[in-house]
């Protein structure tokens, strides 16, 4: 069976308020970093398996179940052997 | 009657809500553990506040999937009525009893402070006994408080009459300022569309007695009793 990871990424929606992005953009203009508009935060995740056939639904069952919140985030999904 | 109040590994306003419960209010009162399946025979659950599995990854994310929620759903479905506060409210918005989701406060910081509500319907079971055109003053303690929905989904909550409470001033009026946390349409708590399940962020149940500074919490709390006095006892 073939080892591999899926790297998982989750962002607040494009119109959601990201408050903790907007205090670092924040941060980065008072040490002098202007040449940088908005920030946007997230998170990632790492899920490591033995990859097979279903495998891509059964990470997008997780994503909408449990590591994001379809009302405020999206996200997206890299796979790495 | 009964109140079932549910502990979830990082509850810590459950005995605040107990104690409320049994000794303020003089109704039976227990403990639900969060890997019981069982409500044991409650009127009313309660989720409380807290920080549930230490709010990883969202807020209330990880406490949805506690065993005592397939109950908790199965009964508000069925019309049992739910009170969330604080983390519960968060609960109750991941499982899906209520819609939308809390956010980060808008100004990032911790938000514990008094607040007025103001009391948007007065003739649902959670507030038949609230004083009109008088604000609630109850506490509120959370860095997640900010209610955030689609425009669409806005307007169904506001034409169903399904927000009940919004943060005011002193007069009862929502005005600039006494929002503390950038929730939309200054949203403090919704019902479902069938008016059994609330979602709060402020604390009820800090606010039962005067010697806490203030007991407008009960005026909640008296309003779901006499609710349940006037339905006939349960058989059996």
């Amino acid at each position: 069976m073939k080892k591999v990871k899926a790297i998982v990424y989750v962002r607040l929606k494009d119109e959601v308020l990201d408050p903790q992005g907007k205090t670092i953009a924040l941060a980065m203009e008072n040490m002098g970093y202007k040449e940088f508009g908005a920030v946007r935060s997230g998170r990632f995740f790492e899920l490591e398996c033995d990859s097979f056939p279903e495998l891509q639904n059964r990470i997008d069952e997780i994503c909408t179940k449990l590591l994001s919140n379809p009302v405020i985030e999206t996200y997206r999904v890299e796979m790495v052997s | 009657m009964k109140f079932g109040v549910v502990t979830f590994p990082g509850s810590n306003c459950d005995y605040d809500a107990y104690t409320a419960a049994k000794f303020t209010l003089n109704q039976e009162a227990e403990f639900l553990w969060h890997k019981s399946e069982s409500l044991a025979n409650s009127d009313v659950i309660i989720l409380p506040g807290g920080f549930s599995y230490g709010d990883y990854l969202r807020s209330g994310a990880i406490a949805r999937f506690s065993p005592i929620m397939k109950a908790v759903v199965k009964f508000a479905e069925a019309g049992g009525v739910v009170i969330g506060i604080c983390n519960g409210f968060q609960i109750l918005l991941e499982c899906g009893l209520l819609p939308g989701a809390l956010i980060r406060n808008s100004h990032l910081r911790f938000a514990c402070k008094y607040t007025y509500l103001k009391v948007e319907d007065h003739s649902t079971i959670f507030t038949s006994d609230c004083p009109v055109g008088q604000p609630l003053k109850i506490p509120i303690a959370h860095g997640d408080g900010n209610y955030y929905n689609f425009q669409a989904d806005l307007k169904d909550l506001k034409n169903n009459g399904q927000i009940l409470f919004t943060y005011a001033d002193a007069n009862g009026q929502n005005s600039n300022g006494s929002n503390p946390n950038g929730s939309l349409l200054d949203i403090a708590g919704i019902t479902n569309r069938d008016g059994n399940v609330l979602g709060m962020m402020p604390h009820p149940e800090r606010a039962v007695e005067k010697i806490l500074g203030s007991d407008d919490g009960l005026h909640i709390f008296n309003s779901l009793v006499t609710h349940f006095e006037k339905r006939p006892a349960r058989a059996g």
